[in-house]
Protein backbone atom coordinates (compact mmCIF):
# COMPACT_ATOMS: atom_id res chain seq x y z
CA UNK A 1 0.00 0.00 0.00
CA UNK A 2 1.11 3.43 -0.80
CA UNK A 3 1.83 5.60 2.25
CA UNK A 4 2.73 8.58 -0.29
CA UNK A 5 -0.22 11.11 0.01
CA UNK A 6 -1.36 14.15 -1.44
CA UNK A 7 -0.58 17.18 1.69
CA UNK A 8 -4.84 17.85 0.54
CA UNK A 9 -5.77 14.66 1.68
CA UNK A 10 -4.19 15.25 5.30
CA UNK A 11 -4.02 18.50 6.07
CA UNK A 12 -5.75 21.89 5.06
CA UNK A 13 -4.41 25.48 4.04
CA UNK A 14 -4.93 28.83 3.68
CA UNK A 15 -2.94 31.64 1.80
CA UNK A 16 -2.74 35.52 2.52
CA UNK A 17 -0.76 38.41 1.18
CA UNK A 18 1.47 41.25 2.34
CA UNK A 19 3.19 42.97 -0.20
CA UNK A 20 5.17 40.65 -2.45
CA UNK A 21 5.11 38.24 0.38
CA UNK A 22 2.87 35.49 0.61
CA UNK A 23 2.23 32.74 2.96
CA UNK A 24 0.06 29.49 3.47
CA UNK A 25 -0.41 28.03 6.49
CA UNK A 26 -0.78 24.09 6.42
CA UNK A 27 -2.94 22.36 9.17
CA UNK A 28 -2.70 18.88 9.62
CA UNK A 29 -5.48 16.94 10.67
CA UNK A 30 -4.50 13.92 12.13
CA UNK A 31 -1.34 14.18 15.09
CA UNK A 32 0.02 10.86 13.45
CA UNK A 33 0.80 12.98 10.59
CA UNK A 34 2.42 15.92 11.66
CA UNK A 35 5.98 14.53 11.89
CA UNK A 36 6.34 13.60 8.21
CA UNK A 37 4.19 16.55 7.06
CA UNK A 38 7.36 18.63 9.16
CA UNK A 39 9.96 16.87 7.97
CA UNK A 40 9.00 16.99 4.18
CA UNK A 41 7.82 20.74 4.15
CA UNK A 42 11.15 22.37 4.03
CA UNK A 43 12.14 26.00 2.22
CA UNK A 44 14.22 23.39 -0.33
CA UNK A 45 11.55 21.64 -1.21
CA UNK A 46 9.02 24.74 -1.45
CA UNK A 47 11.89 26.63 -3.70
CA UNK A 48 12.08 23.10 -5.74
CA UNK A 49 8.51 22.37 -6.58
CA UNK A 50 7.59 26.08 -7.96
CA UNK A 51 11.09 27.50 -9.34
CA UNK A 52 9.30 29.97 -11.24
CA UNK A 53 6.58 31.21 -8.97
CA UNK A 54 9.02 31.45 -5.33
CA UNK A 55 12.27 33.55 -6.54
CA UNK A 56 13.15 35.00 -2.36
CA UNK A 57 13.70 32.99 0.73
CA UNK A 58 11.09 30.81 2.40
CA UNK A 59 10.84 30.56 5.86
CA UNK A 60 8.97 27.70 7.73
CA UNK A 61 7.46 28.67 11.20
CA UNK A 62 6.17 25.66 13.39
CA UNK A 63 3.01 25.96 16.11
CA UNK A 64 3.06 22.02 16.81
CA UNK A 65 0.78 22.23 19.69
CA UNK A 66 -1.96 22.86 16.81
CA UNK A 67 -0.59 20.72 14.09
CA UNK A 68 0.37 23.76 11.94
CA UNK A 69 3.45 25.34 9.76
CA UNK A 70 3.36 28.27 8.23
CA UNK A 71 5.33 28.66 5.09
CA UNK A 72 6.49 32.05 4.22
CA UNK A 73 7.62 32.43 0.50
CA UNK A 74 9.40 36.12 -0.61
CA UNK A 75 9.19 37.41 -3.55
CA UNK A 76 6.43 34.79 -4.78
CA UNK A 77 3.69 37.19 -5.91
CA UNK A 78 5.24 38.65 -8.93
CA UNK A 79 5.38 41.88 -7.30
CA UNK A 80 2.63 41.98 -5.27
CA UNK A 81 -1.17 42.30 -5.92
CA UNK A 82 -0.82 45.96 -6.67
CA UNK A 83 1.92 45.35 -9.78
CA UNK A 84 1.22 42.03 -11.42
CA UNK A 85 -0.63 40.89 -13.59
CA UNK A 86 -1.32 37.41 -12.43
CA UNK A 87 -5.35 37.30 -12.33
CA UNK A 88 -4.75 36.31 -8.46
CA UNK A 89 -2.49 39.24 -7.59
CA UNK A 90 -3.16 38.28 -4.23
CA UNK A 91 -2.25 34.63 -4.38
CA UNK A 92 -5.37 33.55 -2.83
CA UNK A 93 -5.24 30.41 -4.82
CA UNK A 94 -1.27 29.44 -3.20
CA UNK A 95 -2.79 27.40 -1.00
CA UNK A 96 -3.78 24.85 -3.34
CA UNK A 97 -0.49 24.54 -4.69
CA UNK A 98 1.17 24.03 -2.18
CA UNK A 99 -1.59 21.27 -1.26
CA UNK A 100 -0.81 19.55 -4.62
CA UNK A 101 2.64 18.16 -2.87
CA UNK A 102 2.99 14.78 -2.23
CA UNK A 103 4.09 13.69 1.87
CA UNK A 104 5.36 10.33 2.32
CA UNK A 105 3.70 8.92 5.09
CA UNK A 106 5.54 6.99 8.38
CA UNK A 107 4.95 3.83 8.87
CA UNK A 108 2.09 2.80 10.99
CA UNK A 109 4.30 1.40 13.99
CA UNK A 110 6.62 3.99 14.02
CA UNK A 111 3.34 7.05 14.62
CA UNK A 112 0.52 4.79 15.70
CA UNK A 113 0.08 5.98 19.64
CA UNK A 114 -3.00 4.15 21.24
CA UNK B 1 -3.38 63.18 27.12
CA UNK B 2 -6.39 64.26 29.61
CA UNK B 3 -9.10 62.17 27.86
CA UNK B 4 -6.71 59.31 28.58
CA UNK B 5 -6.60 59.60 32.22
CA UNK B 6 -10.49 58.80 31.68
CA UNK B 7 -9.86 55.26 31.09
CA UNK B 8 -8.17 54.64 33.97
CA UNK B 9 -10.47 52.03 35.48
CA UNK B 10 -12.34 51.00 31.87
CA UNK B 11 -15.83 51.70 31.09
CA UNK B 12 -17.50 48.71 32.30
CA UNK B 13 -14.69 46.41 33.55
CA UNK B 14 -16.53 43.87 35.11
CA UNK B 15 -19.01 42.65 31.73
CA UNK B 16 -18.09 40.50 28.88
CA UNK B 17 -17.79 43.25 25.98
CA UNK B 18 -19.92 41.68 23.02
CA UNK B 19 -17.96 43.12 19.57
CA UNK B 20 -18.83 41.62 15.68
CA UNK B 21 -17.64 42.23 12.70
CA UNK B 22 -20.03 43.44 9.96
CA UNK B 23 -16.98 44.10 6.92
CA UNK B 24 -14.19 42.50 6.79
CA UNK B 25 -12.97 44.10 3.37
CA UNK B 26 -14.32 46.76 0.78
CA UNK B 27 -16.82 45.17 -0.89
CA UNK B 28 -17.90 42.86 1.82
CA UNK B 29 -21.27 41.87 2.09
CA UNK B 30 -23.90 44.05 3.99
CA UNK B 31 -27.33 42.08 4.54
CA UNK B 32 -25.26 39.71 7.46
CA UNK B 33 -24.10 43.40 9.04
CA UNK B 34 -27.52 44.17 9.56
CA UNK B 35 -28.57 40.83 10.81
CA UNK B 36 -25.67 40.32 13.73
CA UNK B 37 -26.32 44.35 14.76
CA UNK B 38 -30.21 43.33 14.78
CA UNK B 39 -29.51 40.25 16.56
CA UNK B 40 -26.07 40.26 18.40
CA UNK B 41 -26.94 42.19 21.34
CA UNK B 42 -23.37 44.36 20.39
CA UNK B 43 -21.50 46.43 22.25
CA UNK B 44 -19.78 47.48 19.07
CA UNK B 45 -19.62 46.59 15.34
CA UNK B 46 -16.66 47.06 13.70
CA UNK B 47 -15.95 47.51 9.57
CA UNK B 48 -12.79 47.17 8.62
CA UNK B 49 -12.52 47.55 4.64
CA UNK B 50 -9.01 48.75 3.99
CA UNK B 51 -6.41 46.75 1.95
CA UNK B 52 -3.41 47.62 0.35
CA UNK B 53 -5.50 47.52 -3.26
CA UNK B 54 -8.05 49.49 -1.37
CA UNK B 55 -6.58 52.24 0.09
CA UNK B 56 -4.35 53.13 -3.49
CA UNK B 57 -7.97 53.18 -5.19
CA UNK B 58 -9.00 55.71 -2.50
CA UNK B 59 -6.25 57.73 -3.37
CA UNK B 60 -6.58 57.51 -7.07
CA UNK B 61 -10.62 57.91 -6.22
CA UNK B 62 -10.23 61.48 -4.40
CA UNK B 63 -7.87 62.88 -7.28
CA UNK B 64 -10.10 62.54 -9.44
CA UNK B 65 -12.87 64.02 -7.25
CA UNK B 66 -11.88 65.81 -4.09
CA UNK B 67 -15.07 65.40 -2.05
CA UNK B 68 -14.69 61.36 -3.22
CA UNK B 69 -11.74 58.83 -1.67
CA UNK B 70 -13.80 57.09 1.01
CA UNK B 71 -15.41 53.47 0.52
CA UNK B 72 -17.87 53.43 -2.10
CA UNK B 73 -20.39 51.98 -0.57
CA UNK B 74 -20.41 53.51 2.98
CA UNK B 75 -23.37 55.25 2.26
CA UNK B 76 -25.47 52.10 1.54
CA UNK B 77 -24.57 50.65 4.84
CA UNK B 78 -24.75 53.51 6.62
CA UNK B 79 -28.64 53.91 5.51
CA UNK B 80 -28.69 49.83 6.74
CA UNK B 81 -26.96 50.18 10.11
CA UNK B 82 -27.49 53.41 11.49
CA UNK B 83 -30.71 53.14 12.47
CA UNK B 84 -29.94 49.76 14.44
CA UNK B 85 -26.63 51.26 15.92
CA UNK B 86 -29.51 53.39 17.39
CA UNK B 87 -32.16 50.71 18.32
CA UNK B 88 -29.74 49.11 20.24
CA UNK B 89 -26.81 51.48 21.41
CA UNK B 90 -24.10 49.74 19.44
CA UNK B 91 -21.27 52.01 18.19
CA UNK B 92 -19.84 51.49 15.29
CA UNK B 93 -15.91 52.05 14.39
CA UNK B 94 -14.53 51.51 10.43
CA UNK B 95 -11.95 52.63 8.58
CA UNK B 96 -14.18 53.41 5.44
CA UNK B 97 -12.48 57.02 5.87
CA UNK B 98 -10.39 55.53 3.96
CA UNK B 99 -8.10 58.51 1.43
CA UNK B 100 -10.51 60.82 2.80
CA UNK B 101 -12.32 60.58 6.36
CA UNK B 102 -13.61 64.13 6.83
CA UNK B 103 -15.60 63.92 3.43
CA UNK B 104 -16.60 60.01 5.10
CA UNK B 105 -17.94 61.89 8.14
CA UNK B 106 -19.89 64.66 6.30
CA UNK B 107 -21.32 62.01 4.29
CA UNK B 108 -22.41 59.93 6.91
CA UNK B 109 -24.13 62.68 8.90
CA UNK B 110 -26.33 63.73 5.88
CA UNK B 111 -27.55 59.50 5.87
CA UNK B 112 -28.46 60.24 9.35
CA UNK B 113 -30.53 63.69 8.96
CA UNK B 114 -32.35 61.75 5.94
CA UNK B 115 -33.10 59.34 8.21
CA UNK B 116 -34.29 61.41 11.29
CA UNK B 117 -31.69 60.64 13.30
CA UNK B 118 -31.00 63.60 14.93
CA UNK B 119 -28.30 64.54 17.44
CA UNK B 120 -26.47 61.10 16.33
CA UNK B 121 -22.34 62.11 16.23
CA UNK B 122 -19.69 60.76 14.03
CA UNK B 123 -16.18 61.33 15.02
CA UNK B 124 -13.61 61.42 12.53
CA UNK B 125 -9.83 60.45 12.56
CA UNK B 126 -6.99 62.33 10.06
CA UNK B 127 -3.27 62.44 10.83
CA UNK B 128 -2.90 58.91 9.22
CA UNK B 129 -1.75 60.42 5.58
CA UNK B 130 1.77 61.46 5.95
CA UNK B 131 2.58 62.05 2.49
CA UNK B 132 4.32 65.31 3.94
CA UNK B 133 6.76 63.54 5.82
CA UNK B 134 8.03 61.44 2.99
CA UNK B 135 10.82 62.56 0.57
CA UNK B 136 13.04 61.39 -2.25
CA UNK B 137 15.35 59.83 0.48
CA UNK B 138 12.72 57.67 2.78
CA UNK B 139 13.80 54.40 1.98
CA UNK B 140 11.54 51.72 1.11
CA UNK B 141 11.18 48.59 2.65
CA UNK B 142 11.14 47.02 -1.32
CA UNK B 143 14.91 48.23 -1.51
CA UNK B 144 15.47 51.65 -2.66
CA UNK B 145 13.98 55.07 -2.33
CA UNK B 146 10.73 56.88 -2.85
CA UNK B 147 12.89 58.99 -5.46
CA UNK B 148 14.22 56.10 -7.27
CA UNK B 149 10.94 54.49 -7.11
CA UNK B 150 8.85 54.41 -10.32
CA UNK B 151 6.01 56.35 -10.94
CA UNK B 152 5.22 59.92 -8.76
CA UNK B 153 4.29 59.87 -5.11
CA UNK B 154 0.72 59.91 -4.51
CA UNK B 155 0.26 59.42 -1.47
CA UNK B 156 1.68 58.04 1.89
CA UNK B 157 -0.61 56.19 4.96
CA UNK B 158 0.96 55.46 7.96
CA UNK B 159 -0.99 52.78 10.04
CA UNK B 160 -2.19 54.23 12.98
CA UNK B 161 -2.82 52.38 16.35
CA UNK B 162 -4.95 52.47 19.84
CA UNK B 163 -3.31 55.67 20.87
CA UNK B 164 -4.68 57.66 18.16
CA UNK B 165 -8.22 55.85 17.85
CA UNK B 166 -8.79 56.43 21.20
CA UNK B 167 -9.31 59.91 22.11
CA UNK B 168 -11.46 59.50 18.92
CA UNK B 169 -13.43 56.68 20.84
CA UNK B 170 -13.36 58.74 23.78
CA UNK B 171 -15.63 61.60 22.22
CA UNK B 172 -18.84 58.96 23.01
CA UNK B 173 -19.56 59.75 19.04
CA UNK B 174 -21.88 57.24 18.14
CA UNK B 175 -19.85 56.27 14.44
CA UNK B 176 -16.21 56.50 14.14
CA UNK B 177 -14.45 56.81 10.72
CA UNK B 178 -11.05 56.54 10.15
CA UNK B 179 -8.12 56.58 7.63
CA UNK B 180 -5.78 54.06 7.60
CA UNK B 181 -5.49 52.18 10.93
CA UNK B 182 -3.99 48.71 11.46
CA UNK B 183 -6.74 46.49 11.03
CA UNK B 184 -6.58 44.61 15.33
CA UNK B 185 -6.27 47.92 16.69
CA UNK B 186 -9.87 49.06 15.14
CA UNK B 187 -10.96 45.88 17.72
CA UNK B 188 -8.64 46.35 20.41
CA UNK B 189 -9.17 50.43 20.89
CA UNK B 190 -13.20 49.53 22.06
CA UNK B 191 -11.66 46.36 24.53
CA UNK B 192 -9.48 49.23 26.08
CA UNK B 193 -11.72 51.50 26.76
CA UNK B 194 -14.49 49.30 27.67
CA UNK B 195 -11.67 47.27 30.78
CA UNK B 196 -9.41 50.17 31.16
CA UNK B 197 -6.50 47.66 30.33
CA UNK B 198 -2.99 50.10 30.38
CA UNK B 199 -1.08 51.42 27.81
CA UNK B 200 1.85 49.00 28.54
CA UNK B 201 0.14 46.04 29.60
CA UNK B 202 1.45 43.84 26.90
CA UNK B 203 -0.35 40.65 27.51
CA UNK B 204 -3.92 42.13 27.68
CA UNK B 205 -2.95 44.16 24.48
CA UNK B 206 -1.74 40.86 22.57
CA UNK B 207 -4.85 39.22 23.83
CA UNK B 208 -7.33 42.08 22.23
CA UNK B 209 -5.03 41.87 19.00
CA UNK B 210 -5.47 38.30 18.75
CA UNK B 211 -9.64 38.90 19.09
CA UNK B 212 -9.03 41.89 16.35
CA UNK B 213 -6.29 39.67 14.06
CA UNK B 214 -9.21 36.77 14.01
CA UNK B 215 -12.04 39.41 13.20
CA UNK B 216 -10.60 41.92 11.17
CA UNK B 217 -11.66 39.59 7.92
CA UNK B 218 -15.07 39.19 8.55
CA UNK B 219 -16.51 35.43 7.53
CA UNK B 220 -12.85 34.86 6.99
CA UNK B 221 -13.22 33.45 10.50
CA UNK B 222 -16.89 31.65 9.90
CA UNK B 223 -16.35 29.33 6.87
CA UNK B 224 -16.61 32.15 4.50
CA UNK B 225 -13.11 31.43 2.72
CA UNK B 226 -13.21 27.62 4.04
CA UNK B 227 -15.16 25.46 1.96
CA UNK B 228 -13.88 22.75 -0.14
CA UNK B 229 -16.87 20.39 -1.01
CA UNK B 230 -16.33 17.11 -0.22
CA UNK B 231 -13.35 17.94 1.93
CA UNK B 232 -14.32 20.65 4.33
CA UNK B 233 -17.69 21.57 4.45
CA UNK B 234 -19.62 24.72 5.71
CA UNK B 235 -23.33 24.73 6.34
CA UNK B 236 -25.60 26.81 4.85
CA UNK B 237 -22.59 29.19 3.21
CA UNK B 238 -24.42 31.70 1.11
CA UNK B 239 -26.44 33.09 4.71
CA UNK B 240 -22.90 32.59 6.06
CA UNK B 241 -23.02 35.01 9.05
CA UNK B 242 -20.34 37.78 10.42
CA UNK B 243 -18.34 37.19 13.37
CA UNK B 244 -18.62 38.07 16.91
CA UNK B 245 -16.25 37.91 20.25
CA UNK B 246 -17.42 37.71 23.46
CA UNK B 247 -14.71 38.86 25.19
CA UNK B 248 -13.82 38.69 29.24
CA UNK B 249 -11.29 41.19 31.38
CA UNK B 250 -7.76 39.51 30.62
CA UNK B 251 -8.92 39.51 26.83
CA UNK B 252 -9.86 35.49 26.74
CA UNK B 253 -12.38 35.44 24.02
CA UNK B 254 -15.16 33.00 22.52
CA UNK B 255 -15.69 33.74 19.03
CA UNK B 256 -19.10 32.87 17.63
CA UNK B 257 -21.61 33.75 15.11
CA UNK B 258 -25.67 34.14 15.31
CA UNK B 259 -27.22 30.81 15.41
CA UNK B 260 -29.66 32.21 12.93
CA UNK B 261 -26.73 32.65 10.32
CA UNK B 262 -25.41 30.30 8.31
CA UNK B 263 -21.76 29.52 8.16
CA UNK B 264 -19.02 27.14 10.53
CA UNK B 265 -16.70 28.43 13.58
CA UNK B 266 -14.70 25.77 14.31
CA UNK B 267 -11.08 24.88 15.13
CA UNK B 268 -10.28 24.15 11.73
CA UNK B 269 -11.72 28.34 10.74
CA UNK B 270 -10.15 29.75 13.37
CA UNK B 271 -6.95 28.37 13.12
CA UNK B 272 -6.69 28.90 9.47
CA UNK B 273 -7.67 32.91 10.33
CA UNK B 274 -5.04 32.76 13.05
CA UNK B 275 -1.87 32.78 10.74
CA UNK B 276 -3.54 34.50 8.05
CA UNK B 277 -1.38 37.26 6.67
CA UNK B 278 0.73 36.53 9.42
CA UNK B 279 4.58 35.78 8.73
CA UNK B 280 6.81 34.54 12.18
CA UNK B 281 3.86 33.75 14.80
CA UNK B 282 5.84 34.80 17.72
CA UNK B 283 6.19 38.74 16.24
CA UNK B 284 3.24 39.54 14.61
CA UNK B 285 3.53 43.36 14.42
CA UNK B 286 1.19 46.23 15.29
CA UNK B 287 1.43 49.59 16.05
CA UNK B 288 0.16 48.81 19.71
CA UNK B 289 2.40 46.03 20.41
CA UNK B 290 4.41 43.15 18.89
CA UNK B 291 2.30 39.86 19.43
CA UNK B 292 3.16 36.01 20.15
CA UNK B 293 1.11 33.99 18.77
CA UNK B 294 2.99 30.79 18.54
CA UNK B 295 1.22 29.18 21.76
CA UNK B 296 -2.42 30.37 21.20
CA UNK B 297 -4.43 27.58 22.21
CA UNK B 298 -8.25 26.96 20.06
CA UNK B 299 -10.66 25.32 21.84
CA UNK B 300 -14.35 24.27 20.77
CA UNK B 301 -16.47 24.88 23.63
CA UNK B 302 -19.90 24.46 22.08
CA UNK B 303 -21.77 24.31 18.84
CA UNK B 304 -20.08 27.36 16.65
CA UNK B 305 -18.37 28.60 19.67
CA UNK B 306 -14.52 28.64 19.50
CA UNK B 307 -12.35 29.58 22.83
CA UNK B 308 -9.00 31.32 22.24
CA UNK B 309 -6.30 32.14 24.79
CA UNK B 310 -2.69 32.34 25.22
CA UNK B 311 -1.49 35.46 22.78
CA UNK B 312 1.35 36.95 24.29
CA UNK B 313 3.13 40.52 24.02
CA UNK B 314 6.22 42.37 23.90
CA UNK B 315 6.30 46.16 23.94
CA UNK B 316 4.92 48.40 20.90
CA UNK B 317 7.37 49.21 18.11
CA UNK B 318 9.17 52.52 18.26
CA UNK B 319 8.26 52.90 14.46
CA UNK B 320 4.70 53.08 12.52
CA UNK B 321 4.81 51.25 9.02
CA UNK B 322 3.77 53.30 6.20
CA UNK B 323 2.41 52.06 2.74
CA UNK B 324 2.93 54.62 -0.01
CA UNK B 325 1.08 54.63 -3.68
CA UNK B 326 2.68 55.33 -6.51
CA UNK B 327 1.30 56.06 -10.29
CA UNK B 328 1.11 52.73 -11.40
CA UNK B 329 0.31 54.26 -15.11
CA UNK B 330 -2.67 51.73 -16.83
CA UNK B 331 -3.76 48.41 -16.70
CA UNK B 332 -5.08 47.03 -19.69
CA UNK B 333 -6.96 43.73 -19.80
CA UNK B 334 -8.65 41.96 -22.24
CA UNK B 335 -9.89 38.27 -23.43
CA UNK B 336 -11.62 36.45 -25.89
CA UNK B 337 -13.18 32.46 -25.26
CA UNK B 338 -13.13 29.50 -27.17
CA UNK B 339 -15.32 26.30 -26.18
CA UNK B 340 -15.54 23.00 -27.91
CA UNK B 341 -13.74 20.28 -29.54
CA UNK B 342 -9.88 21.14 -29.79
CA UNK B 343 -10.52 24.52 -28.15
CA UNK B 344 -7.41 25.13 -25.96
CA UNK B 345 -5.40 24.28 -28.98
CA UNK B 346 -7.51 27.07 -30.95
CA UNK B 347 -6.81 29.38 -27.82
CA UNK B 348 -2.98 28.69 -27.64
CA UNK B 349 -2.82 29.67 -31.27
CA UNK B 350 -5.13 32.96 -30.67
CA UNK B 351 -1.96 33.45 -27.89
CA UNK B 352 0.78 32.72 -30.25
CA UNK B 353 -0.74 35.09 -32.89
CA UNK B 354 -1.63 37.68 -30.20
CA UNK B 355 2.11 37.37 -28.86
CA UNK B 356 3.72 37.79 -32.65
CA UNK B 357 1.59 41.05 -33.45
CA UNK B 358 2.52 42.91 -29.76
CA UNK B 359 5.49 42.04 -29.46
CA UNK B 360 6.63 41.19 -32.86
CA UNK B 361 4.98 43.24 -35.16
CA UNK B 362 4.07 46.31 -33.24
CA UNK B 363 7.41 46.14 -30.92
CA UNK B 364 5.30 46.73 -27.29
CA UNK B 365 8.36 46.50 -24.11
CA UNK B 366 5.86 47.03 -21.17
CA UNK B 367 5.29 44.29 -19.02
CA UNK B 368 2.40 41.88 -20.83
CA UNK B 369 0.81 38.93 -19.88
CA UNK B 370 -0.85 35.88 -21.82
CA UNK B 371 -3.15 33.59 -19.97
CA UNK B 372 -5.29 30.84 -21.14
CA UNK B 373 -7.76 31.00 -18.22
CA UNK B 374 -9.39 27.62 -17.82
CA UNK B 375 -5.75 26.30 -18.38
CA UNK B 376 -3.23 28.28 -16.93
CA UNK B 377 -4.01 31.40 -15.73
CA UNK B 378 -3.40 31.14 -12.08
CA UNK B 379 -0.99 28.94 -11.35
CA UNK B 380 0.89 28.75 -14.99
CA UNK B 381 3.56 30.88 -13.35
CA UNK B 382 4.15 28.19 -10.75
CA UNK B 383 4.69 25.66 -13.63
CA UNK B 384 1.84 23.71 -12.79
CA UNK B 385 1.36 21.46 -16.20
CA UNK B 386 -2.40 21.88 -18.11
CA UNK B 387 -5.38 20.60 -17.80
CA UNK B 388 -8.23 19.47 -20.46
CA UNK B 389 -10.86 21.43 -20.57
CA UNK B 390 -13.63 22.57 -23.79
CA UNK B 391 -14.07 25.57 -22.56
CA UNK B 392 -10.80 28.25 -22.26
CA UNK B 393 -10.33 31.82 -22.31
CA UNK B 394 -7.25 34.17 -24.20
CA UNK B 395 -6.70 36.62 -21.01
CA UNK B 396 -4.15 39.32 -22.56
CA UNK B 397 -3.29 41.74 -19.84
CA UNK B 398 -0.86 45.07 -19.77
CA UNK B 399 0.58 47.59 -17.32
CA UNK B 400 2.10 50.44 -19.39
CA UNK B 401 3.18 54.39 -18.61
CA UNK B 402 1.01 55.08 -22.09
CA UNK B 403 -2.59 54.70 -22.32
CA UNK B 404 -2.23 53.87 -26.39
CA UNK B 405 -0.25 51.15 -25.13
CA UNK B 406 -2.89 49.75 -23.34
CA UNK B 407 -5.51 50.78 -26.10
CA UNK B 408 -3.45 48.63 -28.76
CA UNK B 409 -3.89 45.27 -26.76
CA UNK B 410 -7.29 45.90 -26.20
CA UNK B 411 -7.79 46.22 -30.27
CA UNK B 412 -5.57 43.71 -31.03
CA UNK B 413 -7.50 41.22 -28.37
CA UNK B 414 -10.81 42.15 -30.21
CA UNK B 415 -8.74 41.85 -33.96
CA UNK B 416 -8.24 38.49 -32.75
CA UNK B 417 -12.14 37.04 -33.68
CA UNK B 418 -11.68 37.38 -37.39
CA UNK B 419 -8.06 37.18 -38.06
CA UNK B 420 -7.07 34.10 -36.09
CA UNK B 421 -8.61 30.85 -35.06
CA UNK B 422 -12.04 29.31 -35.57
CA UNK B 423 -15.01 30.04 -33.04
CA UNK B 424 -13.18 32.48 -30.85
CA UNK B 425 -16.22 34.96 -29.11
CA UNK B 426 -16.98 36.92 -26.06
CA UNK B 427 -14.65 39.94 -26.18
CA UNK B 428 -14.56 42.08 -23.35
CA UNK B 429 -11.78 44.40 -22.52
CA UNK B 430 -11.33 47.40 -20.02
CA UNK B 431 -8.03 49.36 -19.22
CA UNK B 432 -8.06 51.35 -15.38
CA UNK B 433 -5.79 53.76 -13.89
CA UNK B 434 -3.32 51.69 -11.82
CA UNK B 435 -1.92 52.51 -8.62
CA UNK B 436 1.33 50.76 -7.54
CA UNK B 437 2.17 50.07 -4.05
CA UNK B 438 5.44 50.17 -1.44
CA UNK B 439 6.10 50.07 2.25
CA UNK B 440 8.14 52.12 4.60
CA UNK B 441 8.49 53.37 8.31
CA UNK B 442 7.95 56.50 10.21
CA UNK B 443 9.24 57.93 13.61
CA UNK B 444 5.57 57.30 16.21
CA UNK B 445 5.96 60.98 17.45
CA UNK B 446 5.98 62.39 13.27
CA UNK B 447 2.62 61.39 12.84
CA UNK B 448 -0.18 63.85 14.74
CA UNK B 449 -3.75 62.98 14.50
CA UNK B 450 -6.57 65.05 14.83
CA UNK B 451 -10.23 64.32 15.99
CA UNK B 452 -13.25 65.82 14.90
CA UNK B 453 -17.15 65.48 15.84
CA UNK B 454 -19.66 65.97 13.58
CA UNK B 455 -23.07 66.11 14.93
CA UNK B 456 -26.50 65.53 12.43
Amino acid sequence: MSRRVRLYDIAHARAGDKGDVSNVSVWVEDPAHYAAVRRELTPERIRAAFPRLVRGAVEIHALPHLLGLNIVMREALEGGVNRSLNLDGHGKSWSYLILRLKIELDPPSKTRVR
Amino acid sequence: MEALRRLEGGERPGRVLRIGCGAGFSSDRLGPAVDLLAEGRLDWLVLECIGERTMAFGHRDRRRDPSAGYNPRLAARMRALLPLCRRHGTRLLSDMGVANPAAAAERTIAIARELGLAGLTVAWLEGDEVTDIVDRDTPLLEGGTVGEAEGALLAANAYLGIEHLLPALLTGADVVLTGRVADPSLFLAPLVLHFGWEAHDWERLAAGTLVGHLLECGMQVTGGYFADPGRKEVPDLARCGYPLAEVGPDGEAVVTKLASAGGRVSAATVKEQLLYEVHDPTAYVTPDVIADFSRVTVEEVGRDRVRVAGARGRPRPERLKVTLAFDGGWLGEAGVSYAGINAVARAELAREILRERLLGIHGLRCPLRFDLIGVDSLHGTAGVGPVRTEDVRLRVACRTREREEAELVLWETEAILTCGPAGGGGFRGRIVESVTTASSFVARDAVHARVEVLEA
